[in-house]
């Protein structure tokens, strides 16, 4: 499998999944990505299209009796796609490192030989674009985590953990929109209210917007 | 309008699912049998999406604040209405006053965990963000966004259309589109994306092996137990969409399958999809149960969809047939 074509996958028969190639994480893939959501939302066998990281997965209005077709357009239209430079709202939010918040802060210095402090200072220095959501309703997944901090996912999720907590699993970082199970690594917390069915759109941020997370605290 | 008799038992009100709204990471919830929920609807004429409510705990009790139908689909939990046993898959009538009570689920020519009490015109609950379905993790939908508890008071839709018609019913799904493999309930299975990052032996052992649905399993995923899964290499995948049916395997080899409730994305490789049109046989096995996993192509996932919409359309045209002949008579 060569990693300069994009791979196409299918979830049953209720989606398909279109990954950039690679294994990175860049910006310029995801604004391709997020043009070729705005082009496949409109094709008629796809109810949505929802960017992930890197990647596209078109849910089915109805099920295409065939795939070849939609492929050979994805790939097309993949192959057309500019970078759509997305720029929204920055947000800035106050974190507590460490404690109770952040349990699995260990694990991550464990993982990295990093001391807490150093890893608290590369979290909090980018400035992380919004490139998708998913997970749970208002969570955003964030590009341009420093990969000196990158620790894999847990081995066995963790049944539940609360709102606002901010976690890095694999090459990624985000935060916690309510409390539920995750994979992820926990290394901190925050207060933000990231959804509300009743407004429109009902999540706070949206791919594009852009997330600053301050140090109001590190508990060694 | 029914009134929740029991303590809390984790039923949850339920359509066929919040779809569209997955952009905001919005899941989709919605019935774990979504058969016998779009079933339920049509014996009573509601759209077949129309919301009720699905019981995984017994036994549940309701009273009815007014007369009206029902109809009662899902796991065989030998029903009484005050004290007249109800068949399973059945329409009822109930009188302002009775009490419905399901019994601990049968296991006899079926084995289902789940039972779909719906009312005409479907539990009248406000749409949020375009479905009826309870949000668990988002705590809105269904009833205030919650599992119901004793003394919610739900509201039927539709005021009865003319006289309600019930004393008829189906004959379970389960026994029509049966789907066993050595005497185990079996679901057919796409293979994903790292389907072939697994060792031959781990394939083989999948398809050939019984998965237990162990206690850790409910609405969110079912955690399977059984010879554990080995990948040739860990890989760290790049979070993307994922869809109830999604088998997981996360590093330790024991692979979930996400289910209704399931978030709309993840990062664990997957090994398959069990594929939507077998996803209610699984949404009914039991914790404790084993089930096994068949191997299938697009082509063949596609004709069993249509082999489900098709016996749905004839449930509809026999409840239509069986409702105009009552009327003449």
């Amino acid at each position: 499998m060569s990693t300069h074509e994009p791979t196409i996958s299918v979830l049953g028969t209720s989606a398909l999944l279109f990954e950039a190639p690679g294994h990175a994480m860049t910006l310029p893939d995801q604004q391709r990505i997020w043009a070729l959501a705005q082009e496949a939302g409109r094709w008629p066998e796809v109810r949505e299209a929802v960017p992930g990281m890197n990647n596209l997965m078109l849910s089915f209005a109805r099920a295409p009796l065939a795939l070849a077709d939609l492929r050979a357009r994805l790939l097309a239209a993949w192959d057309a796609a500019q970078p759509l430079p997305l720029e929204g709202r920055v947000i800035e939010l106050p974190v507590v490192y460490g404690g109770e918040g952040g349990p699995h802060l260990a694990d991550v210095v464990a993982h990295t030989g990093l001391s807490i402090d150093q890893i608290v200072e590369i979290h909090s220095a980018p400035a992380y674009p919004v490139y998708a959501l998913g997970s749970h309703p208002g969570y955003c997944y964030l590009g341009g985590m420093d990969a000196r901090i990158a620790t894999p996912r847990r081995k066995v999720p963790v049944l539940s953990i609360p709102g606002g907590a901010v976690s890095i699993g694999g090459a990624q970082t985000g935060v916690s929109a309510s409390a539920g199970p995750s994979g992820w690594n926990t290394i901190g917390s925050t207060a933000m209210r990231f959804f509300d069915p009743t407004r429109e759109p009902p999540a706070l941020l949206q791919p594009g917007d852009t997330l600053r997370f301050r140090v109001q605290k590190v508990i060694r | 309008m029914i009134e929740i008799l029991s303590a809390s038992a984790l039923a949850t009100v339920q359509d066929l699912g919040r779809l569209g709204a997955l952009r905001w990471g919005v899941g989709t919830s919605g019935a774990m049998d979504p058969l016998a929920l779009a079933a339920g609807n049509l014996l009573l004429g509601n759209d077949v999406d129309a919301a009720a409510v699905e019981v995984p705990v017994f036994p549940f009790q309701v009273r009815f604040t007014e007369d009206g139908a029902f109809a009662l689909t899902g796991a065989d939990c030998a029903a009484r209405l005050d004290d007249v046993p109800l068949l399973p898959w059945w329409v009822g009538e109930a009188r302002a006053g009775q009490v419905l009570t399901l019994g601990l689920p049968r296991a006899g020519a079926w084995r289902a965990s789940r039972a779909y009490l719906c009312l005409p015109g479907g539990i009248d609950v406000p749409a949020v963000l375009g479905s009826r379905s309870t949000q668990l993790r988002g705590d809105f939908g269904g009833h205030e966004g919650r599992t119901l508890r004793q003394g919610d008071v739900l509201r039927a839709g539709a005021a009865e259309s003319g006289a309600p018609v019930g004393g008829f019913g189906l004959v379970p799904p389960a026994l029509v589109l049966p789907l066993q493999v050595d005497g185990v309930p079996a679901m057919r299975v796409l293979p994903a994306a790292e389907y072939a990052h697994y060792t031959e032996a781990s394939r083989a052992a999948f398809w050939a092996g019984e998965w237990k649905i162990t206690s850790q399993s409910d609405r969110y995923g079912y955690r399977l137990a059984g010879t554990p899964l080995e990948a040739g290499a860990n890989v760290e995948m790049r979070s993307h969409g994922i869809v109830p049916g999604v088998i997981q395997v996360p590093p330790g080899g024991q692979p979930i399958v996400q289910m209704r409730d399931a978030q709309p994305s993840g990062g664990y490789p997957k090994l398959g999809t069990v594929i939507e049109a077998d996803l209610w046989r699984l949404g009914q096995a039991p914790i404790g149960s084993r089930v096994r996993f068949i191997e299938t192509t697009w082509d063949e996932a596609i004709s069993a969809l249509d082999q489900m919409q098709a016996w749905l359309a004839n449930v509809q045209r026999l409840v239509a047939l069986y409702r105009r002949q009552q009327a003449r008579s």
